[in-house]
């Protein structure tokens, strides 16, 4: 069994509230933190633990603290984004659904490193239940002292408020999460400025993800460098996977970062192999807008070594043969999946969620998901993949935001990885234009397929 | 100050000087293309991208180059800063990039866009854009809708840069109009059953970069290239009352704001001024307004010629025939 830092005592029956969390060791870091350490030595032990950011891009958490602008006379904010719209991810439901008191915490001990007196959890508005949830758990932690007026008896304050968004994946990019959380329509800001200088009401502020928050109690109470001993290299610490798609046992894992993929996939620990006996043809490692990676190279890296779930391993190779940990939604596909349809999916999902903002995304999304369209419904032609692949890289790196590349990624690897399928799709628009067109008849290329 | 070289040209710019302004004050075929980017509406720019440029060194300090292409209009310079905006290949590439993105949505109904001939679109599509269309998809369209009783709004041409809305939300009161929906479903708007009627909503019009917001008194009335432009002003109480007459004979087809060569306002004008004064005799005529000669409005520009200009350039012409250095690309806008 993996170390578990987030989900250990996940199933014991009332976490929930506060006084079973309170038996199992919760809240034990607020009192560490806020009584015998101070801000800055909480800020050094969180760059110490090499924790990074568990919301998609994985930036260093300790070194994003770092960046606030503690000199700054105005009032200083944590939001934590648990906006979570990424296709194929669905942790941050899990943990704050069964363990409210572990996001409170964390925010506690962060709020107090970063000098913020107020902090919010900007939630997707379809979690709506677990709003009820976190106010519930906020209630009792004001209740018990550990919110509100000095802490603990201690000089420090702090203020939770949990704030429902109204459905919009580009509300999860943390500057047009802020615009939606002043009350604004939820377009990202250019930056510079970042937040740490001049995020919500233009004041210093730290956008961090469920996850992220989550883990620092546990940096706390072990101190980082146990932390550290856990995980490989840079990539320290547990990170929750939500596995879904064609694996025995789709489902929410806290594993050790270093596990080798192949032992995620195929061992009754964690996913349990591929449904149906069938065989692996792709899988999507952090959620929609990595790119997608065929069998063999999701088991291996660039140099032929085995693939582990680090940020390191995944992304070896780069874009050409690597992809990302992301949000960590891994998203597997068996050997019936068609890549061209679920591309469409993805596809359709970015052009719905563009702000419109800036041209190349707002005309370069709907383009390609047209295309698409037609290819996956057996009207395409052969110019059409190339063309694919063209606007992709018109659109990468030429957005305001980053929700441009993560529209464009999964169309530009799963063009260099599976062509042959999109050419297959021009050349016999018969058969593709039955839509379970591989369930019947699976299509495969040289080295796409492994067997479990 | 900061020390910035752009396209290989030095120039010194006041701390927190954006790129774009201080390739502007070089000037010339160097200074990148601004779509939505507009000097005195605050926040604007950044959205249309088409003022890309590359920055090969980020500052004296840090000389690392910037990963990405940036902005030029929301990129301050630092000092030491190197940038590439037309010498380089790769921002001419983006930049027919955005070009292409822009004319999907955007149709080219030019020979009947009152725009015509005053639409930075057209000037932009014809320096960057391709001669063919790779898209053969259904394209966005929409209904034409009185935004007011003064003006048209022709959604489908708009380009979404959001100057008109930040004119709305910057320079009138009770702001009744913006961006519905997301990404090419957005629409420019007003609230249900709401009409934009204060007394600067005019000023949308002129900042509009395209053919999309229409002046109702002046539509169909001629092509822009067939009137008179002239400097004119009258005492206005609400505004400057600096204005450009559109002319024909002695009749006043259209009143606007004064321009600069950026094609920004200057001075904002009242609705009472472009809508309500459209006698000669309203107006003190201040002389003939001035219209760079490379744009297709100077085509019957009656300003008269300089000759001592002419001599130069006829001396110039002869000097090449004689095989000296070529001389610098004409405009394309002197073809338009
Ligand atoms: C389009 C888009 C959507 C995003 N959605 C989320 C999200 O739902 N949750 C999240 O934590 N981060 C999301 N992010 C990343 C955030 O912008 C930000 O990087 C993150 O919240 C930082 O937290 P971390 O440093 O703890 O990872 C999104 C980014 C983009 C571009
Ligand atoms: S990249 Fe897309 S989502 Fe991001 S600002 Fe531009 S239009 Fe909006
Ligand atoms: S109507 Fe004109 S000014 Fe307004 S957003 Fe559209 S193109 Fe820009
Ligand atoms: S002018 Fe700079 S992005 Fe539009």
């Amino acid at each position: 069994m993996g170390k578990k830092f987030l989900l250990e005592h996940v199933n014991v029956p009332g976490i929930e509230t506060l006084p079973v969390y309170q038996s199992k060791g919760g809240y034990a870091s607020v009192e560490k933190a806020l009584k015998t350490m101070t801000p800055d030595q909480l800020i050094e032990e969180v760059k110490f633990s090499d924790l990074r950011g568990r919301g998609g891009a994985g930036f260093p958490t300790g070194l994003k603290w770092s960046f606030m602008d503690r000199k700054s006379d105005k009032p200083r904010y944590l939001v934590v984004n648990a906006d979570e719209s990424e296709p194929g991810t669905f942790k941050d439901r899990y943990l704050m659904e069964k363990l409210p008191h572990l996001l409170i915490e964390g925010m506690i001990v962060s709020c107090f490193a970063l000098g913020a007196k107020s902090g919010y959890i900007y939630i997707r508005g379809e979690y709506m239940y677990i709003v009820r949830i976190l106010e519930k758990a906020i209630d009792e932690a004001y209740q018990a002292g550990l919110l509100g007026k000095n802490i603990l008896g201690t000089d420090f304050s702090l203020d939770l408020y949990v704030h429902p968004g109204a459905g919009a994946y580009i509300c999860g990019e943390e500057t047009a999460l802020l615009e939606s959380l002043e009350g604004k329509r939820g377009n990202p800001r250019l930056k510079p400025p970042f937040p740490a200088i001049a995020g919500l009401y233009a004041c210093p502020t730290v956008v961090n993800n469920v996850e992220s928050i989550a883990a620092v109690p546990t940096i706390i109470n072990i101190t980082a460098d146990k932390y550290n001993d856990v995980g490989i290299g840079k990539s320290s610490g547990t990170k929750l996977i939500s596995a879904s798609g064609h694996i025995n046992k789709p489902g929410i894992y806290e594993i050790e970062l270093g596990l080798p993929v192949e032992e995620f996939i195929y061992s009754d620990e964690y996913c349990g192999g591929i449904w149906k006996g069938r065989k692996l043809k792709a899988v999507v490692a952090g959620g929609s807008s990595v790119p997608i990676l065929p069998a063999n190279l999701i088991l291996k890296t660039a140099k032929g070594e085995p693939r582990l779930m680090t940020y390191e391993s995944l992304a070896d190779g780069g874009f050409v043969s690597g992809t990302m940990l992301g949000s960590g939604g891994f998203i597997v596909m068996d050997e019936t999946a068609c890549i061209v349809r679920n591309l469409w999916t993805f596809a359709r999902f970015y052009h719905h969620e563009s702000c419109g903002q800036c041209s190349p995304c707002r005309e370069g999304t709907g383009w390609m998901e047209k295309v698409l369209h037609r290819i996956e419904h057996g009207h395409g032609h052969m110019e059409d993949i190339d063309l694919l692949v063209s606007v992709a890289k018109k659109i990468e790196g030429n957005t305001i935001c980053p929700l441009g590349d993560a529209a464009a990624w999964p169309v530009a690897s799963a063009i260099r990885h599976f062509r042959e399928e999109f050419e297959y799709h021009v050349k016999y628009p018969e058969k593709v234009k039955d839509p379970k067109h591989f369930e019947k008849e699976p299509f495969v290329s040289e080295g796409m397929l492994v067997n479990g | 100050m900061a020390k910035v070289t752009i396209d290989g040209i030095e120039v010194e710019v006041p701390d927190g000087t954006t790129i774009l302004n201080a390739a502007r004050k070089i000037g010339g075929e160097l200074v990148p293309p601004a779509m939505c980017y507009y000097t005195n509406l605050k926040d604007s720019g950044g959205k249309c991208r088409v003022c890309l440029v590359k920055v090969a060194q980020g500052s004296t300090k840090d000389p690392r180059p910037m990963p990405k292409l940036v902005a030029s209009c929301r990129t301050p310079v630092m000092d030491g800063m190197v940038v590439q905006s037309k010498s380089s290949p790769e921002v001419l590439e983006a930049r027919k990039a955005v070009v292409e993105f822009l004319l999907i949505n955007h149709p080219l109904d030019c020979p009947i866009c009152d725009q015509a001939g005053e639409c930075d679109l057209q000037n932009l599509a014809y320096e960057h854009g391709a001669a063919a269309t790779r898209y053969e998809e259904d394209r966005r369209t929409f209904e034409k809708i009185d935004i007011g009783d003064k003006i048209k709004l022709h959604m489908t041409r708009c380009i979404l840069c959001y100057r008109c809305t930040f004119v709305a939300d910057q320079l009138t009161n009770n702001r009744v109009h913006g961006v519905m929906s997301r990404g090419d479903k957005s629409e420019i708007s007003t609230y249900i059953k709401e009409s934009i009627d204060n007394d600067f909503s005019g000023n949308m019009i002129d900042v509009c970069p395209v053919g999309a917001l229409t002046d109702k008194t002046f539509r169909f009335k001629s092509r822009v290239w067939f009137t008179n432009p002239l400097d004119a002003h009258r005492d206005c109480p609400k505004c400057s009352g600096k204005v450009i007459l559109w002319t024909k004979g002695d009749d006043v087809l259209r009143v606007s704001a004064r321009k600069d060569k950026y094609g920004e306002v200057t001075e904002y004008i009242c609705n009472e001024c472009r809508f309500e004064h459209k006698k000669m005799s309203d107006w003190t005529v201040d002389g003939p307004r001035h219209i760079e000669h490379n744009s297709v409005i100077s085509q019957n520009h009656y300003e008269r010629t300089d000759l001592l200009k002419l001599k130069k350039e006829i001396e110039r012409q002869i000097e090449f025939e004689r095989g000296a250095e070529l001389p610098p690309e004409p405009s394309p806008k002197l073809t338009n």
